[in-house]
């Protein structure tokens, strides 16, 4: 974390200052969250720190007790996470599967947001909220939904390989363009609710059509909200674990490898690698934070310092 | 769009806009709407009726699959209800607490602990997935209710949601008037502040009661035992079991129907307060 507040705002002009000397009332009421984070926050995450260090050494066959020691390893398991070639195509499919599901996702909620926000707009309130919809779906159903689908014999579509290599990265694609389409229209949609009227009123009297307010006005008031579910459906999409793992029984193009997260089910669980899942979830979660943090430096004034 | 407002006309009809909505709208719907027929067909109308005509299995489909493996399913159904209800009410009053003491006090700490607290937003599941696996095991707890209810109290962005509307609602004055006629301040809390607070905990109760109900990897991860499974976790066992059956079909697809059914209820009666919203100044409605 940065060493600022998050929201940093000279806010506290309103008799802030006589705040009382509540001694240990704020930290009684903070206890259950600070007991809760400590449980199940940071001990996982030192925990997580001090497993992807070390390795299990086997010493003859490895037969027998103290055949299997674990001993400190350095760095061993992060060069090996980051060498393994296997979990390098994840993160490209990740990364094909992640452009298409964020261009599409997030192209669909803006004009979604625009055409609900514009002038004279019939249906509104029905179709707002059948878009939103699917946010009420777990990601589960939605792929069991759209799964049979995609299966011949059942698609309503014909019988195209939807499942097959080919198609299958767009095929999750829609699953996950489905599902979050609905949410992130609502916060740009809300974003944009929040604008005085006025502003369009005074640029229609400057001649400019409902196209032009659009791009030229309502765009980038919406930049900071953009930024904002770009960089959350980013950190989504790099720990993309459902869709994949759902769909996996009914096609044999996706791997038990697929994404980067399933190794790291795979690693843990399966082959009960945890060392080398442990630097895995670790890489993971240092991409999603230098993702996150980036994101914050950009718009820290503007979404997260609005209170 | 822009044509149709160029030249004078008054009252353009919006055509543009609206057809986008509504084709929209019929993307959304179409799976719903196919599940709930396909969820209406035997297992031989499955594979050979037209897509969207209504069949006659439904209520043997609903039978089949309350039948499955003795009626797990409705197991299912109760410990999401369990996992979702309990962990919302939890992750609320945990969050409205942390997020007024947040709010309406200055403490030593206070920019650290925020800090810490909100600093979960960035942090992946996945990273705390495994090793909270293992404390659990070392705790004897993987596998039971706990280890799927325990770990979804916190919520980092509840947290952050009740501090910002809390600092947003609760003017200063009014608990300093109530210093002065000698309220505590655990009185302050219950009878001032909360009933302020409460839109706030409605939406922090829906937000987290949807990411509960809606979470596989965690129960995926930690329980064994298919009648502590959720929801998600069960439809998902049953693909894995039933894939390459297209005789079991029919109860995923009814499976899949009727784990929709209560969350879509809710939501649509609850919507107007469904404001599950990324930037602070939306909180408010």
């Amino acid at each position: 974390m940065t060493t600022r507040p998050l929201t940093t705002r000279p806010v506290t002009t309103r008799t802030r200052k006589g705040a009382p000397r509540a001694g240990a009332v704020p930290y009684l009421f903070l206890a259950p969250a600070m007991v809760l984070f400590t449980l199940f926050m940071a001990l996982p995450i030192g925990y997580t720190g001090y497993l992807s260090l070390r390795r299990t050494k086997v010493s003859g066959l490895g037969l027998g007790a103290g055949a299997r020691t674990e001993v400190f390893a350095g760095l061993g398991n992060y060069a090996a996470a980051i060498g393994d070639g296997e979990l390098w195509a994840g993160w490209l499919r990740v990364l094909g599967y992640g452009a298409l599901v964020l261009a599409l996702m997030l192209g669909l909620a803006l004009v979604f947001a625009l055409m609900l926000d514009a002038a004279h707009v019939r249906l509104a309130r029905i179709t707002r909220i059948s878009i939103y919809l699917p946010y009420a779906v777990p990601g589960v159903a939605a792929t069991l939904m759209w799964g049979f689908l995609y299966l011949p014999g059942l698609s309503p579509f014909g019988d195209h390989p939807f499942l097959g290599a080919g198609l299958v990265t767009f095929s999750m694609a829609n699953v996950a363009v489905w599902g979050g389409t609905g949410f992130n229209m609502l916060v740009l949609y809300t974003n944009l609710r929040a604008v005085p009227r006025e502003y369009y009123e005074a640029a229609r009297i400057d001649g400019a059509g409902e196209l032009a307010i659009a791009l030229r006005i309502k765009i980038p008031i919406l930049v900071p909200a953009i930024v904002l579910t770009t960089v959350f459906s980013v950190v989504a999409t790099i720990q993309v674990f459902t869709e994949p793992t759902t769909l996996r029984p009914l096609t044999n193009t996706i791997s038990s490898t697929w994404s980067p997260l399933m190794k790291v089910y795979r690693d843990a669980f399966v082959t009960g690698d945890l060392h080398s899942a442990a630097a895995t979830s670790m890489v993971i979660a240092g991409i999603s934070l230098v993702v996150s943090l980036g994101f914050l430096r950009i718009v820290k004034n503007h979404a997260f310092g609005e209170d | 769009m822009a044509a149709a407002t160029r030249a004078g006309t008054r009252r353009p009809a919006g055509i543009v806009p609206t057809g986008v909505l509504v084709l929209g709208a019929v993307y959304t719907l179409f799976p719903v709407s196919w599940v709930v027929v396909a969820a209406t067909k035997s297992r031989a109308e499955l594979f050979s009726t037209a897509t969207f005509a209504p069949g006659t299995g439904l209520l043997s489909n609903l039978a089949d699959l309350f039948a499955y493996r003795d009626g797990v399913f409705w197991l299912w159904l109760l410990n999401t209800v369990l996992y979702a209800g309990g962990g919302a009410v939890l992750a609320t009053a945990v969050a409205t607490v942390s997020g007024y003491a947040l709010a309406t006090y200055a403490f030593r700490g206070r920019g650290l602990i925020f800090n810490l607290l909100v600093g979960g937003i960035l942090v992946p599941p996945v990273v705390l997935a495994i090793p909270q696996y293992l404390l659990f095991s070392e705790a004897g707890l993987a596998g039971t209710y706990w280890s799927v209810l325990l770990p979804q109290i916190l919520s980092p962005y509840s947290v952050y949601l009740a501090r910002i509307y809390a600092r947003a609602a609760i003017p200063a004055s009014l608990l300093e008037a109530g210093r002065l006629d000698g309220a505590g301040e655990w009185r302050l809390f219950r009878r001032v502040s909360l009933p302020m607070l409460t839109p706030a905990m409605v939406t922090i109760f829906l937000f987290q009661f949807v990411a509960i109900w809606n979470n596989f990897l965690l129960p995926f991860i930690m329980l064994g035992d298919d009648h502590r499974f959720p929801l998600t976790v069960g439809l998902y066992t049953l693909l894995a079991a039933g894939a390459n059956q297209p005789s079991l079909y029919n109860l995923i697809i009814t499976g899949t129907l009727l784990s929709l059914v209560p969350l879509v209820a809710l939501f649509l009666t609850m919507q107007r307060h469904w404001r599950a919203d990324l930037s602070g100044g939306a909180v408010k409605s």
